[in-house]
């Protein structure tokens, strides 16, 4: 199955072969979201519900302008404030719109045990098949920026979709469309970057010495980019400064070693969840989940060393059903 | 508007929202427009990333706006005019002025009468028992070669004149009692300062904004000034516009691209609203109301169409008023318009006071008026002291309410703590289309008159506005025609052509109000084509040109621009004639051309004006130096207002809000003299903040439309619940904690919301240290609200006091006191 809704596919999860497209010359494409451009006005929230047929969620104000306090399997894209002091004795009012980011290397996508439920097109963009999904949340704990959110009522996980519906019979997201600023752009991969680049010059002209594009390597880049202004802020608007896929897959590249070692590496793992559960704070960890996790947690203790290790067909491979049972077994 | 009109001839937004991308400088005040005009909002972006534009943005409250904004400065709020009056000052002490534009386009060079003056606070006039002025003096000393004996031009510059007499004038700007010495004086108290002390802006912010702003005086600078209901929901709101348009003339801003004093309209067809005689003084397209006393068609143009205080002015306005006031007649009366019976002038009511919006609740509050319509509004959200209108509506014998959805209003009889048996008023609820479900034309801040499409059918039974204000109509006239009654000549004359009389299509509607040609049947594409001998007919002279014999202009979407200035010519259509930026001969020298070659708004060819249509006769050498401003009688834009355009006085003053935390320092004159009082509602008022120490806000969301998204579950979910926003020294102060709920009180009501204790409310300083608090309030929940029940149901008008503007009447929204307490 080389296409899916007319789109070239790269990657399926816990698929062993990589892609049979030819279709290797697929544009990649990008959202890009220039928060300089950001009013926090949650058109795009709204659009995003209403394009998706989201259910309306009971809101109440707990404290700000902020909508929500978190995504959820309704709400997959949120406007996140945070009002921070600054050193001059004034305050900057920090609005980012958060939702799924569309990493080229997908911790959702290789976490993900369920043949075919989570799909990476060769435009980049990350989407899931619910139809397809186990309910296992592993991809949750795969996430690098914490975006899927598991349903308890269907148990199936659902996230930001990059309106692939839309983008593949040639519209913009409805994000974007809606959008009245401009902040929230979509074009080509390329395209995005050179705009993004160029912008964050102009903020360093206009004194953000530290504005940034994020687009960071730890996950080989980005679909939905962010032009930052302050860059030296990127904790206060809820982006980690390093993200990376081994971080919280560390599981995989440790799959052989566990082979290796057996059950004795196996429980120093376990309790290596523990406390990566108390620093993460998942939410909604089932039991199985956790031995898993117990599995992954040893390699997120040397991220580092693991980056290398951890390419593509390393995780295709990890990622087989197969050794993934192994793994548990 | 009516200062923006008394400043420059015409009351609407200078340039408009795409222009923004031609300015260097942005004050934005009295406005959010992050949050409240989001689609216009991106061109101050786009003027930031192309030209590295700055933006500084003055708020009692840090808004979404001032997140993106590169300056944020606190103001007291209803201390705008302390904060322009020191601009002015400081542009003027530092000569920062643009020396070349303020001669040529401005009446800087007038001389005031020896009778005006100004004294602590007052100007000269003033009659304490009535609360008004005799504006008499508020005038130019007529020009001494004239043979014409020198009567006060204040009647000069109000009424018209065969031989109209002309102002003095002294170009090098040196003698005592020319225009521009006044301000010179009358600023110079202004100083960074005092400014500070009244408006609770810090010194140094000021003077930091002072500087950038000053520094767009200069031919190849444009600065943009750029405000909203923030300020015109103040007792003196007309003068802090008014604040705006002296500075920008000083600066040299008015007419250029990219500069301006830019009005954002509230919502999307407000502008069309006026411009279409929504308010309660005026006839389509800006033509005075006739006032008792005003019995012929002839008085009445004698007495409201302006006249030449300069030999050269076009006063293009005061020449055509007869013309458009003959065709607009034409237009409503048809053949039964002739010139034998005046055109029916005397059909029209000539009203006997001031009829705004407070007076008529305030006439059923006193059992005089005894039936009311609300049509697209909700007269008790809109409030002032939503109590009080709830009173007002419980003494009318009848009321109707056209509206897509329940208002606060069409349930006011059975609002919270209303005993419905007590409620005698029989209410009428009549479902209405929405916008989106209908054709027509909005007229944005811009002036761009748009048309749209239908987006929804409308639901089964639900009815246009328009039909059923045909239905009434249509009834009425038979009633009358069957019955006879008093005063039956303005309906059962009314002309009503329409191919569907029952609910006339809005494309016919357009049609008439662009006018035709009575001869020959065809549609008018020019206003200057207007007769006043009953051969034209206009419904609105200003729009004109927008549906010709070419079709329906506002439906056009060409998005070519030749020019690259964003004039976007064929898209949609402006009035007036589909000139882009009012006032534009401005933007150009006494030669005619560009202040700033890179940036021209028109410039002169040799022989004709090209670029944007020109505000202006297009053939007119600039050498015959006819005056740059068309609609006013001086042919220049007024620093100094005379007469009685504003009736506070001819340039801008601070006074107090009605409610206050502090003395005025600036005079003995506390609050704005000439504001209408209306009865019991002194009592109403708090004298100083020893029972309320707050100073509250009111404003808007972007999550939320006025009080209609309550119904709108998407909205209510973004913003769900009615909350009030405090400063965290308050809030520990009072011992609240963020989300607690608490009660806000003033003299008039109170209003329990969730506490939203914030950084981005900071207390101000005030006077020699006194430390000030504001806490804001948004309008958009009520009781009828769909989802917003419960909890949510709060009417922040219910706080706000029954007090408006000296001119133009509008109530004071912002700026009044308030306590708070944990509820």
């Amino acid at each position: 199955m080389a296409t899916e809704l007319g789109l070239a596919v790269r990657r399926k999860s816990a698929t062993p072969t990589s892609s049979t497209s030819i279709r290797r010359d697929s544009i990649e494409v990008s959202k890009l979201v220039d928060i300089d451009l950001c009013i926090g006005c949650k058109a795009c929230e709204i659009a995003c519900k209403e394009w998706n047929d989201l259910e309306v969620e009971e809101t109440h104000n707990f404290g700000g302008y902020q909508s929500h306090e978190d995504l959820t399997p309704d709400t997959w894209d949120l406007m996140r404030f945070n009002e921070v002091d600054l050193e001059d004795g004034g305050i900057a009012w920090l609005i980012r719109k958060d939702s799924c980011l569309h990493c080229e290397e997908p911790g959702c996508l290789l976490a993900c045990p369920a043949p075919g439920a989570i799909v990476q097109y060769e435009n980049g963009i990350v989407d899931f098949d619910q139809e397809k999904c186990i309910g296992c949340q592993y991809c949750i704990a795969g996430c690098p920026f914490d975006i899927p959110r598991f349903d308890t009522e269907t148990k199936k996980v659902y996230k930001c979709t990059l309106c692939v519906d839309r983008v593949s019979n040639a519209l913009e997201p409805a994000c974007v469309k809606a959008c009245p600023t401009g902040s929230i752009r979509f074009g080509t991969k390329e395209a995005m970057q050179e705009y993004g680049k160029e912008k964050v010059g102009k903020l360093q002209d206009r004194g953000f010495e530290d504005a940034l594009l994020y687009d960071p390597e730890g996950v080989k880049g980005l679909h939905m980019m962010y032009v930052v202004p302050r860059g030296e802020m990127l904790e206060e608007y809820g982006l980690p400064k390093d993200p990376t896929v081994t971080s919280k897959l560390g599981f995989f590249p440790a799959m052989g070693a566990l082979r290796k070692l057996g059950s004795g590496a196996m429980w120093a793992g376990l309790l290596g969840s523990a406390l990566f559960f108390l620093r993460t704070g998942r939410r909604f960890p089932p039991p199985e989940e956790e031995a898993v996790a117990a599995a992954r947690s040893k390699g997120s203790e040397a991220p580092g060393e693991r980056t290398d290790a951890a390419t593509r067909h390393d995780a295709d491979d990890s990622l087989d059903p197969g050794s993934e049972g192994d793994g548990h077994a | 508007m009516a200062s923006l009109a008394a400043s420059f001839g015409r009351g609407a937004m200078t340039n408009h929202w795409v222009d923004w991308k031609n300015s260097d400088v942005f004050i934005v005040i009295g406005a959010n427009p992050a949050e409240n005009h989001p689609c216009g909002w991106k061109w101050a972006h786009v003027a930031r990333d192309t030209r590295g534009a700055k933006i500084i943005h003055l708020d009692p409250r840090y808004t979404r706006t001032s997140a993106v904004s590169d300056i944020w400065a606190p103001i007291r709020a209803g201390t705008d005019t302390a904060f322009f009056a020191g601009l002015i000052n400081y542009v003027l002490e530092n000569e920062l002025y643009h020396e070349e534009y303020v001669k040529l386009h401005t009446n800087a060079s007038f001389i005031l009468s020896e009778d005006f003056e100004f004294n602590d606070g007052l100007f000269s006039g003033y009659d304490e028992d009535t609360r008004g002025y005799d504006t008499t003096s508020w005038s130019y000393e007529a020009e001494p070669a004239t043979d014409q004996p020198p009567p006060g031009l204040a009647q000069a510059a109000q009424k018209t004149s065969d031989s109209p007499t002309n102002a003095r004038r002294d170009p090098s700007l040196k003698h005592p009692r020319s225009v521009f010495q006044f301000l010179k004086r009358h600023y110079a108290r202004y100083t960074p300062e005092i400014v500070s002390k009244v408006t609770g802006i810090p010194e140094d912010k000021f003077l930091e904004i002072a500087e950038i702003m000053g520094s767009t005086g200069t031919a190849d600078r444009a600065g943009n000034v750029v405000y909203a209901v923030g300020l015109t929901h103040h007792t003196m709101g007309g003068q802090m516009i008014r604040g705006i348009a002296v500075l920008q003339l000083l600066l040299g801003n008015v007419g250029k691209p990219g500069g301006g004093v830019n009005a954002e309209r509230g919502h999307a067809n407000i502008q069309g609203n006026t411009d279409n005689a929504q308010s309660w003084e005026i006839l389509p397209g800006y033509l005075r109301v006739p006032q008792v006393g005003q019995e012929t068609l002839a008085q009445y143009v004698e007495e409201n169409a302006s006249t030449k205080s300069a030999a050269n002015s076009l006063n293009f306005f005061g020449s055509m008023y007869k013309n458009f006031m003959v065709s607009l007649l034409k237009a409503w009366f048809g053949d039964a318009a002739q010139k034998e019976n005046d055109f029916g002038y005397a059909w029209l009511p000539k009203p006997d006071k001031n009829w705004s919006w407070m007076t008529i609740h305030d006439e059923a509050r006193a059992g005089r008026l005894h039936g009311l319509f609300n049509g697209g509004m909700s007269s008790v959200n809109i409030g002032p002291d939503s109590n009080r209108i709830i009173e007002s509506l419980s003494n009318l014998k009848w009321f109707v309410v056209m509206d897509p959805l329940p208002t606060a209003s069409s349930d006011f009889w059975r609002g919270p703590g209303i005993d419905p048996e007590q409620v005698q008023t029989e209410v009428f609820f009549l479902p209405t289309t929405h916008w989106i479900e209908k054709s027509g034309a909005f007229t944005n801040s811009g002036r761009w008159a748009q048309w749209k499409h239908a987006a929804l059918p409308a639901e089964s039974g639900i009815r246009d506005d328009s039909y059923i204000l045909a239905q009434l109509f249509s009834r009425l006239r038979a009633l009358y025609e069957e019955e006879g009654g008093p005063h039956p000549e303005p309906i059962v004359n009314l002309s009503w052509p329409y191919t569907n009389p029952d609910n006339p299509p809005l494309e016919e509607l357009s049609r008439e109000i662009n006018g035709k040609d009575l001869t020959t049947g065809l549609q008018l594409s020019s206003f200057v084509d207007s007769k006043d001998d009953g051969s034209t007919s206009q419904g609105n002279w200003i729009y004109t040109g927008s549906y010709t014999e070419e079709g329906n202009m506002m439906d056009r979407r060409g998005t070519d621009d030749p020019t690259g200035m964003g004039f976007f010519h064929n898209w949609a259509w402006s009035w007036p004639a589909n000139r882009r930026v009012l006032y534009n001969r401005a933007s150009a020298d006494a030669k005619g051309e560009p202040w700033d070659p890179s940036r021209p708004g028109i410039r002169w060819s040799g022989s004709s004006w090209v670029g944007d249509v020109p505000d202006f006769p297009a053939d007119s050498d600039p050498k015959e130096d006819v005056g740059s401003f068309i609609m006013t009688g001086e042919g220049v834009g007024r620093l100094f207002a005379p007469a009685s355009l504003m009736r506070d006085g001819p340039v801008p003053e601070h006074y107090e809000p009605q409610e206050s935390p502090i003395e005025n320092l600036l005079s003995s004159t506390r609050n704005d003299p000439a504001t209408i009082i209306y009865e019991g509602a002194a009592a109403s008022f708090a004298e100083d903040d020893s029972e309320f120490p707050y100073v509250a806000t009111t404003y808007r969301v972007t999550e939320h439309e006025h009080f209609v998204t309550q119904h709108v579950p998407f909205l209510v979910e973004a913003m769900p619940d009615f909350f009030i926003e405090l400063p965290v020294q308050l809030a520990e102060e009072k011992g609240i904690e963020n989300t607690d709920m608490v009660k806000v009180r003033s003299k008039r009501g109170e209003v329990v919301g969730v506490a939203l204790v914030t950084k981005r409310m900071r207390p101000i300083k005030i006077g020699d240290g006194k430390v000030v608090y504001q806490v804001g309030i948004p309008v958009h929940w009520h009781y009828a609200g769909g989802t917003g029940k419960g909890k949510a149901a709060q009417m922040a008008n219910l706080l706000s006091p029954y007090i408006g503007d000296a001119t133009v009447n509008t109530p004071e929204f912002k700026g009044f006191l308030v306590d708070i307490e944990k509820a």
